[in-house]
Protein backbone atom coordinates (compact mmCIF):
# COMPACT_ATOMS: atom_id res chain seq x y z
CA UNK A 1 0.00 0.00 0.00
CA UNK A 2 2.81 2.87 1.21
CA UNK A 3 5.38 1.16 -1.33
CA UNK A 4 2.26 1.57 -3.91
CA UNK A 5 1.68 5.17 -3.49
CA UNK A 6 5.14 5.95 -3.21
CA UNK A 7 5.84 4.36 -6.56
CA UNK A 8 2.74 6.97 -7.78
CA UNK A 9 4.80 9.81 -6.78
CA UNK A 10 8.37 9.11 -7.54
CA UNK A 11 7.96 9.63 -11.57
CA UNK A 12 6.97 12.85 -10.46
CA UNK A 13 9.49 13.84 -8.19
CA UNK A 14 11.73 12.16 -11.03
CA UNK A 15 10.48 14.96 -13.80
CA UNK A 16 10.93 18.09 -10.71
CA UNK A 17 14.32 17.38 -10.14
CA UNK A 18 14.95 17.16 -14.03
CA UNK A 19 13.21 20.42 -13.83
CA UNK A 20 14.96 21.78 -11.15
CA UNK A 21 18.53 20.88 -12.33
CA UNK A 22 17.37 22.15 -15.55
CA UNK A 23 16.53 25.42 -13.93
CA UNK A 24 19.59 25.82 -12.13
CA UNK A 25 22.10 24.74 -14.65
CA UNK A 26 20.58 27.46 -17.02
CA UNK A 27 20.32 30.11 -14.90
CA UNK A 28 24.16 29.04 -13.37
CA UNK A 29 25.90 28.86 -16.73
CA UNK A 30 23.50 31.92 -17.96
CA UNK A 31 22.70 29.42 -21.34
CA UNK A 32 21.41 31.34 -24.11
CA UNK A 33 17.75 31.48 -24.02
CA UNK A 34 17.63 30.78 -28.20
CA UNK A 35 20.20 27.40 -27.02
CA UNK A 36 18.42 26.22 -24.21
CA UNK A 37 15.35 28.52 -21.94
CA UNK A 38 14.92 27.55 -18.88
CA UNK A 39 11.76 26.00 -17.56
CA UNK A 40 10.38 29.09 -15.84
CA UNK A 41 11.06 31.27 -18.94
CA UNK A 42 9.22 28.58 -20.70
CA UNK A 43 6.40 28.59 -18.97
CA UNK A 44 6.28 32.60 -18.79
CA UNK A 45 6.61 32.66 -22.47
CA UNK A 46 3.79 29.83 -22.86
CA UNK A 47 1.54 32.24 -20.67
CA UNK A 48 2.20 35.25 -23.15
CA UNK A 49 -1.18 36.32 -24.28
CA UNK A 50 -0.33 36.55 -27.62
CA UNK A 51 1.26 32.71 -27.43
CA UNK A 52 -1.43 30.71 -24.94
CA UNK A 53 -4.77 31.29 -27.26
CA UNK A 54 -2.43 30.11 -30.12
CA UNK A 55 -1.08 26.72 -28.39
CA UNK A 56 -4.30 26.35 -27.15
CA UNK A 57 -5.73 26.56 -30.67
CA UNK A 58 -2.97 24.75 -31.78
CA UNK A 59 -3.39 21.99 -29.21
CA UNK A 60 -7.37 21.69 -29.59
CA UNK A 61 -6.37 21.12 -33.10
CA UNK A 62 -3.88 18.36 -32.80
CA UNK A 63 -6.11 16.60 -30.10
CA UNK A 64 -8.79 16.34 -32.71
CA UNK A 65 -6.71 14.84 -35.73
CA UNK A 66 -5.19 12.66 -33.11
CA UNK A 67 -8.62 11.53 -31.63
CA UNK A 68 -10.11 11.03 -35.40
CA UNK A 69 -7.29 9.32 -36.96
CA UNK A 70 -6.96 6.71 -33.85
CA UNK A 71 -10.11 5.50 -33.83
CA UNK A 72 -10.65 5.44 -37.53
CA UNK A 73 -7.75 2.93 -37.19
CA UNK A 74 -8.69 1.18 -34.65
CA UNK A 75 -12.23 0.48 -36.06
CA UNK A 76 -10.92 -0.58 -39.39
CA UNK A 77 -8.23 -2.47 -37.45
CA UNK A 78 -10.59 -4.22 -35.37
CA UNK A 79 -12.80 -4.76 -38.47
CA UNK A 80 -10.13 -6.13 -40.87
CA UNK A 81 -8.50 -8.18 -38.10
CA UNK A 82 -12.40 -9.95 -37.51
CA UNK A 83 -12.65 -10.47 -41.15
CA UNK A 84 -9.09 -11.81 -41.61
CA UNK A 85 -9.75 -14.19 -38.71
CA UNK A 86 -13.28 -15.71 -39.79
CA UNK A 87 -12.77 -16.00 -43.87
CA UNK A 88 -11.36 -19.53 -44.25
CA UNK A 89 -7.95 -19.09 -45.62
CA UNK A 90 -7.48 -15.42 -45.51
CA UNK A 91 -5.23 -15.83 -42.46
CA UNK A 92 -2.71 -17.24 -44.37
CA UNK A 93 -2.71 -14.87 -47.50
CA UNK A 94 -2.54 -12.02 -45.51
CA UNK A 95 -0.06 -12.98 -43.09
CA UNK A 96 3.50 -12.12 -45.03
CA UNK A 97 1.53 -8.35 -46.13
CA UNK A 98 0.94 -8.14 -42.31
CA UNK A 99 4.52 -8.28 -41.71
CA UNK A 100 5.60 -6.31 -44.33
CA UNK A 101 3.14 -3.53 -43.42
CA UNK A 102 5.06 -3.88 -39.96
CA UNK A 103 8.10 -2.68 -41.78
CA UNK A 104 7.17 0.32 -43.89
CA UNK A 105 8.93 3.25 -42.42
CA UNK A 106 5.69 5.51 -42.79
CA UNK A 107 7.35 9.12 -43.15
CA UNK A 108 7.56 7.73 -47.02
CA UNK A 109 3.89 7.44 -46.83
CA UNK A 110 3.79 11.42 -46.01
CA UNK A 111 4.64 12.79 -49.43
CA UNK A 112 3.00 9.72 -51.18
CA UNK A 113 -0.54 10.60 -49.88
CA UNK A 114 -0.16 13.78 -49.87
CA UNK A 115 0.21 13.61 -53.71
CA UNK A 116 -2.76 11.30 -54.12
CA UNK A 117 -5.33 13.31 -51.32
CA UNK A 118 -3.33 17.20 -51.67
CA UNK A 119 -2.68 19.32 -48.72
CA UNK A 120 -6.32 19.16 -46.76
CA UNK A 121 -6.82 17.25 -43.61
CA UNK A 122 -7.54 13.98 -45.59
CA UNK A 123 -3.99 12.87 -46.12
CA UNK A 124 -3.05 13.61 -42.39
CA UNK A 125 -6.25 11.61 -40.76
CA UNK A 126 -5.47 8.72 -43.82
CA UNK A 127 -1.85 8.72 -42.23
CA UNK A 128 -2.84 8.51 -38.59
CA UNK A 129 -5.37 5.98 -38.94
CA UNK A 130 -2.67 3.49 -41.04
CA UNK A 131 -0.41 4.22 -38.75
CA UNK A 132 -2.71 3.10 -35.68
CA UNK A 133 -4.04 0.51 -37.58
CA UNK A 134 -1.04 -2.04 -38.08
CA UNK A 135 -0.75 -2.71 -34.07
CA UNK A 136 -4.39 -3.20 -33.41
CA UNK A 137 -4.81 -5.59 -36.71
CA UNK A 138 -1.62 -7.68 -35.58
CA UNK A 139 -2.52 -7.84 -31.62
CA UNK A 140 -6.37 -8.36 -32.25
CA UNK A 141 -5.75 -11.38 -34.74
CA UNK A 142 -3.41 -12.97 -32.57
CA UNK A 143 -5.91 -12.37 -29.72
CA UNK A 144 -8.49 -14.05 -31.73
CA UNK A 145 -6.14 -17.17 -32.25
CA UNK A 146 -4.70 -17.89 -29.23
CA UNK A 147 -7.84 -19.30 -27.24
CA UNK A 148 -6.96 -21.91 -24.41
CA UNK A 149 -7.63 -25.07 -26.71
CA UNK A 150 -9.48 -26.60 -23.76
CA UNK A 151 -12.12 -24.27 -23.73
CA UNK A 152 -12.44 -24.24 -27.57
CA UNK A 153 -12.41 -27.77 -27.06
CA UNK A 154 -14.88 -28.02 -24.92
CA UNK A 155 -17.69 -25.61 -25.95
CA UNK A 156 -17.50 -27.48 -28.99
CA UNK A 157 -18.12 -30.46 -27.76
CA UNK A 158 -21.04 -29.26 -26.23
CA UNK A 159 -22.83 -28.37 -29.79
CA UNK A 160 -21.58 -24.36 -29.75
CA UNK A 161 -21.30 -23.12 -33.74
CA UNK A 162 -19.03 -21.00 -35.46
CA UNK A 163 -20.43 -17.81 -34.29
CA UNK A 164 -21.30 -18.53 -30.98
CA UNK A 165 -17.38 -19.28 -29.89
CA UNK A 166 -16.72 -16.38 -32.16
CA UNK A 167 -18.84 -14.32 -30.12
CA UNK A 168 -18.12 -15.97 -26.29
CA UNK A 169 -14.79 -16.91 -26.96
CA UNK A 170 -12.64 -15.46 -29.57
CA UNK A 171 -13.85 -12.01 -29.40
CA UNK A 172 -13.67 -11.64 -25.15
CA UNK A 173 -10.33 -13.77 -25.48
CA UNK A 174 -8.97 -10.98 -27.79
CA UNK A 175 -10.08 -7.73 -25.65
CA UNK A 176 -6.93 -7.52 -23.86
CA UNK A 177 -5.09 -8.06 -26.61
CA UNK A 178 -6.80 -5.44 -28.52
CA UNK A 179 -5.99 -3.39 -25.54
CA UNK A 180 -2.20 -3.70 -25.91
CA UNK A 181 -2.32 -2.83 -29.43
CA UNK A 182 -4.23 -0.15 -28.78
CA UNK A 183 -2.14 1.21 -25.99
CA UNK A 184 0.86 1.18 -29.00
CA UNK A 185 -1.45 2.65 -31.47
CA UNK A 186 -2.52 5.58 -29.40
CA UNK A 187 1.47 6.41 -28.39
CA UNK A 188 2.21 6.32 -32.49
CA UNK A 189 -0.62 8.45 -33.08
CA UNK A 190 0.30 11.57 -31.41
CA UNK A 191 3.58 11.54 -33.04
CA UNK A 192 2.08 10.38 -36.36
CA UNK A 193 -0.30 13.79 -35.77
CA UNK A 194 2.78 16.18 -35.39
CA UNK A 195 4.89 15.06 -38.09
CA UNK A 196 1.93 14.73 -40.33
CA UNK A 197 1.40 18.60 -39.30
CA UNK A 198 5.05 19.62 -39.37
CA UNK A 199 5.16 18.57 -43.29
CA UNK A 200 1.68 20.34 -44.26
CA UNK A 201 -1.06 22.32 -43.17
CA UNK A 202 -2.33 25.37 -41.37
CA UNK A 203 -2.36 24.63 -37.59
CA UNK A 204 -1.86 22.04 -34.90
CA UNK A 205 1.17 21.58 -32.76
CA UNK A 206 3.25 20.01 -35.40
CA UNK A 207 2.39 23.43 -37.70
CA UNK A 208 3.47 25.62 -34.76
CA UNK A 209 6.10 23.55 -33.47
CA UNK A 210 7.64 24.50 -37.21
CA UNK A 211 6.96 28.21 -37.36
CA UNK A 212 8.40 28.35 -34.03
CA UNK A 213 11.59 26.82 -34.62
CA UNK A 214 11.88 28.82 -37.79
CA UNK A 215 11.23 32.10 -36.10
CA UNK A 216 14.29 31.24 -33.97
CA UNK A 217 11.53 31.21 -30.35
CA UNK A 218 12.72 28.24 -28.97
CA UNK A 219 10.69 29.02 -25.73
CA UNK A 220 7.74 28.05 -28.12
CA UNK A 221 9.05 24.88 -29.26
CA UNK A 222 9.77 23.90 -25.83
CA UNK A 223 6.16 24.67 -24.66
CA UNK A 224 4.64 22.79 -27.96
CA UNK A 225 6.55 19.93 -27.12
CA UNK A 226 5.98 19.98 -23.51
CA UNK A 227 2.58 19.49 -24.76
CA UNK A 228 2.60 17.24 -27.29
CA UNK A 229 4.85 15.06 -24.41
CA UNK A 230 1.73 15.65 -21.81
CA UNK A 231 -1.19 14.50 -24.40
CA UNK A 232 1.11 11.71 -24.98
CA UNK A 233 1.14 10.58 -21.91
CA UNK A 234 -2.54 11.29 -21.37
CA UNK A 235 -3.41 8.83 -24.19
CA UNK A 236 -1.47 6.04 -22.80
CA UNK A 237 -3.14 6.80 -19.21
CA UNK A 238 -6.38 7.20 -20.74
CA UNK A 239 -5.76 3.45 -23.00
CA UNK A 240 -4.68 1.68 -19.50
CA UNK A 241 -7.92 3.12 -17.29
CA UNK A 242 -10.15 2.05 -20.49
CA UNK A 243 -8.54 -1.57 -19.99
CA UNK A 244 -8.53 -1.92 -16.54
CA UNK A 245 -12.56 -0.58 -16.53
CA UNK A 246 -13.23 -2.77 -19.36
CA UNK A 247 -11.00 -6.47 -18.57
CA UNK A 248 -12.56 -6.80 -14.82
CA UNK A 249 -11.84 -10.49 -14.93
CA UNK A 250 -8.82 -10.84 -15.15
CA UNK A 251 -6.68 -11.68 -11.43
CA UNK A 252 -5.32 -8.89 -9.91
CA UNK A 253 -1.57 -10.23 -10.04
CA UNK A 254 -1.64 -10.59 -14.00
CA UNK A 255 -3.45 -7.53 -14.48
CA UNK A 256 -0.56 -5.16 -12.58
CA UNK A 257 1.60 -7.96 -14.52
CA UNK A 258 0.52 -6.20 -17.78
CA UNK A 259 0.72 -2.18 -16.75
CA UNK A 260 4.23 -3.13 -15.48
CA UNK A 261 5.26 -4.25 -19.25
CA UNK A 262 2.94 -2.07 -20.71
CA UNK A 263 5.23 0.87 -19.31
CA UNK B 1 -35.10 -48.91 -26.29
CA UNK B 2 -32.17 -48.07 -28.02
CA UNK B 3 -29.20 -47.29 -25.93
CA UNK B 4 -27.80 -44.12 -24.93
CA UNK B 5 -24.94 -45.11 -26.29
CA UNK B 6 -23.40 -47.60 -28.21
CA UNK B 7 -19.63 -47.35 -29.04
CA UNK B 8 -18.52 -50.23 -31.93
CA UNK B 9 -14.60 -50.75 -32.48
CA UNK B 10 -13.79 -47.44 -32.33
CA UNK B 11 -9.95 -46.77 -33.35
CA UNK B 12 -8.08 -43.59 -33.11
CA UNK B 13 -4.89 -42.09 -33.72
CA UNK B 14 -2.45 -39.33 -32.58
CA UNK B 15 -0.33 -38.60 -35.74
CA UNK B 16 1.71 -42.23 -35.80
CA UNK B 17 0.51 -43.28 -31.97
CA UNK B 18 -2.26 -44.76 -31.44
CA UNK B 19 -4.61 -44.02 -28.97
CA UNK B 20 -7.61 -46.00 -29.60
CA UNK B 21 -7.17 -49.89 -30.32
CA UNK B 22 -11.16 -51.09 -30.70
CA UNK B 23 -13.38 -49.72 -28.37
CA UNK B 24 -16.47 -51.50 -27.84
CA UNK B 25 -18.79 -50.40 -25.01
CA UNK B 26 -22.70 -49.42 -24.43
CA UNK B 27 -24.05 -47.54 -21.99
CA UNK B 28 -28.41 -48.18 -21.55
CA UNK B 29 -30.83 -45.73 -20.73
CA UNK B 30 -30.48 -44.76 -17.61
CA UNK B 31 -27.57 -47.14 -16.96
CA UNK B 32 -24.76 -45.47 -14.72
CA UNK B 33 -21.21 -46.91 -16.87
CA UNK B 34 -17.69 -46.56 -15.08
CA UNK B 35 -14.72 -46.51 -17.07
CA UNK B 36 -11.50 -47.30 -15.53
CA UNK B 37 -7.99 -47.57 -17.38
CA UNK B 38 -4.38 -46.41 -16.23
CA UNK B 39 -3.34 -42.86 -16.57
CA UNK B 40 -2.62 -41.84 -20.60
CA UNK B 41 -4.86 -44.88 -21.80
CA UNK B 42 -6.54 -42.71 -23.61
CA UNK B 43 -9.80 -42.42 -21.14
CA UNK B 44 -10.34 -38.68 -22.05
CA UNK B 45 -9.40 -39.32 -25.84
CA UNK B 46 -12.31 -41.61 -25.99
CA UNK B 47 -15.10 -39.13 -24.81
CA UNK B 48 -13.43 -36.46 -27.22
CA UNK B 49 -14.81 -39.20 -29.77
CA UNK B 50 -17.69 -40.07 -28.70
CA UNK B 51 -18.79 -36.18 -28.14
CA UNK B 52 -17.19 -35.59 -31.89
CA UNK B 53 -14.43 -33.13 -30.66
CA UNK B 54 -11.98 -35.90 -32.49
CA UNK B 55 -12.29 -38.49 -35.81
CA UNK B 56 -12.40 -42.15 -35.29
CA UNK B 57 -10.41 -43.61 -37.95
CA UNK B 58 -12.87 -46.53 -38.04
CA UNK B 59 -15.90 -48.06 -35.73
CA UNK B 60 -19.00 -46.43 -34.91
CA UNK B 61 -21.00 -44.28 -32.54
CA UNK B 62 -24.25 -44.38 -31.89
CA UNK B 63 -26.33 -42.07 -29.54
CA UNK B 64 -29.72 -42.61 -29.03
CA UNK B 65 -29.38 -44.79 -31.73
CA UNK B 66 -28.48 -42.41 -34.58
CA UNK B 67 -24.89 -42.19 -35.83
CA UNK B 68 -23.21 -40.21 -34.06
CA UNK B 69 -19.64 -40.42 -35.56
CA UNK B 70 -18.23 -36.77 -35.72
CA UNK B 71 -22.29 -34.90 -34.36
CA UNK B 72 -21.15 -33.10 -31.58
CA UNK B 73 -23.50 -31.00 -29.00
CA UNK B 74 -25.62 -34.55 -28.40
CA UNK B 75 -24.29 -35.08 -24.46
CA UNK B 76 -23.99 -33.38 -21.85
CA UNK B 77 -20.62 -33.03 -21.19
CA UNK B 78 -17.91 -32.18 -18.07
CA UNK B 79 -14.31 -31.90 -19.26
CA UNK B 80 -11.24 -33.13 -17.39
CA UNK B 81 -10.28 -28.97 -16.68
CA UNK B 82 -12.89 -27.18 -15.47
CA UNK B 83 -12.82 -25.20 -18.43
CA UNK B 84 -13.96 -21.67 -17.29
CA UNK B 85 -15.06 -18.77 -19.67
CA UNK B 86 -12.52 -16.94 -17.51
CA UNK B 87 -14.73 -13.49 -18.49
CA UNK B 88 -18.19 -15.21 -17.50
CA UNK B 89 -19.08 -15.00 -13.87
CA UNK B 90 -20.05 -18.59 -12.39
CA UNK B 91 -23.58 -18.29 -12.90
CA UNK B 92 -23.06 -16.77 -16.43
CA UNK B 93 -21.03 -20.04 -17.36
CA UNK B 94 -23.49 -22.23 -16.42
CA UNK B 95 -25.71 -20.31 -18.80
CA UNK B 96 -23.82 -19.99 -21.27
CA UNK B 97 -23.42 -23.57 -21.78
CA UNK B 98 -27.54 -24.25 -21.10
CA UNK B 99 -28.15 -21.58 -23.35
CA UNK B 100 -25.61 -23.65 -26.10
CA UNK B 101 -27.96 -26.36 -25.56
CA UNK B 102 -31.30 -24.91 -26.60
CA UNK B 103 -32.41 -23.85 -22.70
CA UNK B 104 -34.73 -20.88 -22.66
CA UNK B 105 -32.78 -18.06 -20.84
CA UNK B 106 -34.70 -17.40 -17.55
CA UNK B 107 -34.87 -20.99 -17.36
CA UNK B 108 -31.29 -21.10 -17.08
CA UNK B 109 -30.63 -18.20 -15.05
CA UNK B 110 -33.01 -19.73 -12.44
CA UNK B 111 -31.27 -23.29 -12.75
CA UNK B 112 -28.12 -22.09 -12.08
CA UNK B 113 -28.54 -19.89 -9.12
CA UNK B 114 -30.72 -22.71 -7.60
CA UNK B 115 -28.24 -25.40 -8.24
CA UNK B 116 -24.82 -23.27 -7.25
CA UNK B 117 -26.64 -23.31 -4.23
CA UNK B 118 -27.35 -26.78 -3.72
CA UNK B 119 -23.51 -27.41 -4.20
CA UNK B 120 -22.54 -24.59 -1.64
CA UNK B 121 -21.39 -22.08 -3.95
CA UNK B 122 -24.76 -20.21 -3.84
CA UNK B 123 -22.85 -16.63 -2.87
CA UNK B 124 -19.79 -16.98 -6.15
CA UNK B 125 -22.85 -16.80 -8.56
CA UNK B 126 -21.27 -13.58 -9.99
CA UNK B 127 -17.85 -13.94 -8.67
CA UNK B 128 -15.06 -14.45 -11.72
CA UNK B 129 -14.08 -17.95 -12.25
CA UNK B 130 -9.92 -17.40 -10.97
CA UNK B 131 -12.12 -16.44 -7.65
CA UNK B 132 -12.62 -20.16 -6.94
CA UNK B 133 -10.13 -22.79 -5.96
CA UNK B 134 -9.80 -25.86 -7.95
CA UNK B 135 -12.12 -27.86 -6.82
CA UNK B 136 -14.81 -25.32 -6.37
CA UNK B 137 -14.87 -24.85 -10.55
CA UNK B 138 -15.02 -28.63 -10.46
CA UNK B 139 -18.34 -28.37 -9.13
CA UNK B 140 -19.56 -25.82 -11.24
CA UNK B 141 -18.50 -27.49 -14.34
CA UNK B 142 -20.24 -30.47 -12.90
CA UNK B 143 -23.67 -28.86 -12.56
CA UNK B 144 -23.16 -27.36 -15.94
CA UNK B 145 -22.81 -30.95 -17.41
CA UNK B 146 -25.90 -31.91 -14.88
CA UNK B 147 -28.11 -29.51 -16.22
CA UNK B 148 -27.78 -30.09 -19.93
CA UNK B 149 -30.85 -31.56 -21.11
CA UNK B 150 -28.95 -33.64 -23.26
CA UNK B 151 -29.76 -37.78 -21.97
CA UNK B 152 -25.97 -38.96 -22.10
CA UNK B 153 -24.23 -37.57 -19.21
CA UNK B 154 -20.09 -37.91 -19.74
CA UNK B 155 -17.97 -37.12 -16.61
CA UNK B 156 -14.40 -36.66 -17.15
CA UNK B 157 -12.98 -37.42 -13.30
CA UNK B 158 -15.65 -35.08 -11.93
CA UNK B 159 -14.15 -35.21 -8.38
CA UNK B 160 -10.39 -35.73 -9.31
CA UNK B 161 -9.99 -32.18 -7.55
CA UNK B 162 -11.75 -32.68 -4.85
CA UNK B 163 -10.62 -33.19 -1.13
CA UNK B 164 -11.17 -36.70 -0.02
CA UNK B 165 -13.90 -35.39 2.27
CA UNK B 166 -15.71 -33.18 -0.40
CA UNK B 167 -15.36 -36.08 -2.99
CA UNK B 168 -17.47 -38.23 -0.62
CA UNK B 169 -19.88 -36.23 -0.05
CA UNK B 170 -20.16 -35.10 -3.33
CA UNK B 171 -20.43 -38.71 -4.68
CA UNK B 172 -23.04 -39.53 -1.89
CA UNK B 173 -24.91 -36.27 -3.51
CA UNK B 174 -24.57 -37.17 -7.18
CA UNK B 175 -25.59 -40.46 -5.98
CA UNK B 176 -28.97 -39.68 -4.79
CA UNK B 177 -29.83 -37.38 -7.39
CA UNK B 178 -28.96 -39.65 -10.42
CA UNK B 179 -31.21 -42.26 -8.26
CA UNK B 180 -34.05 -39.63 -8.08
CA UNK B 181 -33.51 -39.02 -11.67
CA UNK B 182 -31.49 -41.60 -14.03
CA UNK B 183 -29.43 -40.82 -16.21
CA UNK B 184 -27.33 -42.49 -19.21
CA UNK B 185 -23.85 -41.40 -17.48
CA UNK B 186 -20.43 -42.45 -18.38
CA UNK B 187 -18.04 -41.48 -16.26
CA UNK B 188 -13.96 -41.65 -16.46
CA UNK B 189 -12.42 -42.24 -12.88
CA UNK B 190 -9.21 -43.54 -11.64
CA UNK B 191 -11.06 -44.41 -8.06
CA UNK B 192 -12.10 -48.50 -8.14
CA UNK B 193 -14.23 -47.39 -5.06
CA UNK B 194 -16.45 -44.09 -7.04
CA UNK B 195 -16.89 -46.37 -9.46
CA UNK B 196 -18.09 -49.42 -7.61
CA UNK B 197 -20.53 -47.16 -4.65
CA UNK B 198 -21.79 -45.25 -8.20
CA UNK B 199 -22.22 -47.20 -11.17
CA UNK B 200 -24.56 -50.40 -12.36
CA UNK B 201 -21.05 -51.47 -14.49
CA UNK B 202 -17.30 -50.86 -14.85
CA UNK B 203 -15.66 -51.11 -17.98
CA UNK B 204 -11.72 -51.94 -17.27
CA UNK B 205 -9.66 -50.05 -19.86
CA UNK B 206 -6.34 -51.64 -21.16
CA UNK B 207 -3.27 -49.16 -21.41
CA UNK B 208 -2.92 -47.36 -24.58
CA UNK B 209 -3.88 -48.07 -27.07
CA UNK B 210 -6.86 -48.37 -24.86
CA UNK B 211 -9.32 -51.61 -25.56
CA UNK B 212 -11.58 -53.40 -22.95
CA UNK B 213 -10.43 -55.80 -20.80
CA UNK B 214 -13.32 -56.77 -18.59
CA UNK B 215 -16.75 -55.65 -17.89
CA UNK B 216 -17.66 -55.73 -14.08
CA UNK B 217 -21.42 -56.16 -13.12
CA UNK B 218 -21.67 -54.22 -9.89
CA UNK B 219 -24.39 -56.20 -8.25
CA UNK B 220 -25.64 -53.95 -5.62
CA UNK B 221 -29.08 -53.24 -5.15
CA UNK B 222 -30.26 -48.99 -5.46
CA UNK B 223 -30.39 -47.20 -3.51
CA UNK B 224 -26.90 -48.04 -2.54
CA UNK B 225 -25.85 -47.70 0.84
CA UNK B 226 -23.02 -44.66 1.11
CA UNK B 227 -21.06 -47.33 3.52
CA UNK B 228 -21.26 -50.36 1.06
CA UNK B 229 -17.37 -50.41 1.70
CA UNK B 230 -18.55 -52.58 4.66
CA UNK B 231 -19.74 -55.36 2.70
CA UNK B 232 -17.24 -58.29 1.89
CA UNK B 233 -18.53 -58.10 -1.80
CA UNK B 234 -17.31 -54.96 -2.47
CA UNK B 235 -13.68 -55.71 -1.16
CA UNK B 236 -13.90 -58.92 -3.39
CA UNK B 237 -14.72 -56.62 -6.71
CA UNK B 238 -12.32 -54.30 -5.85
CA UNK B 239 -9.90 -56.69 -5.39
CA UNK B 240 -10.38 -58.42 -8.82
CA UNK B 241 -10.42 -54.83 -10.93
CA UNK B 242 -7.15 -53.86 -8.95
CA UNK B 243 -5.69 -57.32 -10.16
CA UNK B 244 -6.82 -56.22 -13.44
CA UNK B 245 -5.76 -52.64 -13.59
CA UNK B 246 -1.99 -53.63 -11.89
CA UNK B 247 -0.72 -55.45 -15.14
CA UNK B 248 -2.02 -52.88 -17.67
CA UNK B 249 -0.34 -49.79 -15.04
CA UNK B 250 2.86 -51.93 -15.32
CA UNK B 251 3.12 -52.30 -18.68
CA UNK B 252 1.58 -48.48 -19.32
CA UNK B 253 4.55 -47.17 -17.26
CA UNK B 254 7.13 -49.23 -19.49
CA UNK B 255 5.50 -48.21 -22.74
CA UNK B 256 5.41 -44.46 -21.48
N1 LIG C 1 -4.11 -33.41 -28.53
C1 LIG C 1 -3.27 -34.48 -28.44
N2 LIG C 1 -2.28 -34.63 -29.35
C2 LIG C 1 -1.45 -35.69 -29.30
N3 LIG C 1 -1.51 -36.64 -28.37
C3 LIG C 1 -2.48 -36.56 -27.43
C4 LIG C 1 -3.40 -35.47 -27.41
N4 LIG C 1 -4.25 -35.64 -26.38
C5 LIG C 1 -3.87 -36.78 -25.77
N5 LIG C 1 -2.80 -37.34 -26.40
C6 LIG C 1 -2.16 -38.60 -26.03
O1 LIG C 1 -3.15 -39.61 -26.05
C7 LIG C 1 -2.97 -40.49 -24.97
C8 LIG C 1 -4.25 -40.61 -24.18
O2 LIG C 1 -4.55 -39.38 -23.58
P1 LIG C 1 -5.84 -39.19 -22.67
O3 LIG C 1 -5.87 -37.77 -22.22
O4 LIG C 1 -7.01 -39.70 -23.42
O5 LIG C 1 -5.53 -40.17 -21.45
P2 LIG C 1 -6.40 -40.47 -20.16
O6 LIG C 1 -6.68 -41.91 -20.14
O7 LIG C 1 -7.56 -39.55 -20.08
O8 LIG C 1 -5.37 -40.13 -19.01
P3 LIG C 1 -5.63 -39.53 -17.54
O9 LIG C 1 -6.23 -40.64 -16.74
O10 LIG C 1 -4.28 -39.19 -17.06
O11 LIG C 1 -6.54 -38.38 -17.69
C9 LIG C 1 -1.80 -39.98 -24.16
O12 LIG C 1 -0.68 -40.75 -24.48
C10 LIG C 1 -1.61 -38.57 -24.63
O13 LIG C 1 -0.25 -38.25 -24.63
MG1 LIG D 1 -8.08 -38.02 -18.91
Amino acid sequence: MGNKRLSGWLPLAVIALIAAAWEAAVRMFAIDPYILPSPSAIVREAMQPNVWPRLEMHTLATVRRTLTGLALGVLAGVALAAAIHLIPGARRASAPLLVLSQSVPYIVLVPLLLIWLGFGEEPKIVLIALVCFFPVTVAMLTGLRECDPALRGYLAMIGADRRTIFTKLELPNAVPYLFSGFRIAAAYSVTTTVAAEWFGGGSGLGYYIKLSYSGFETARVFAGTIIIIAFSMLMYGLAGLAERLVVRWRPKTERRGGDGSGA
Amino acid sequence: MAPALEVRDVAMRYGDRPVLGGVTLRVEDGEFVSLIGPSGCGKSTLLKVIGGLEQAERGEIYIEGRPANGRRGLIAYMPQQPSLLPWRTVAGNIELALGIAGVPRAEARRLARDWLGRVGLAEYANAWPHMLSGGMQQRVSFIRALLSPRKLMCLDEPFGALDALTRQHMQEWLLSIWEENRRAVLLVTHSIEEALLLSDRIVVLSARPASVLREFTVPFGRPRDPKLWKVPAFAELREAIHELLKPAEAAGTASG
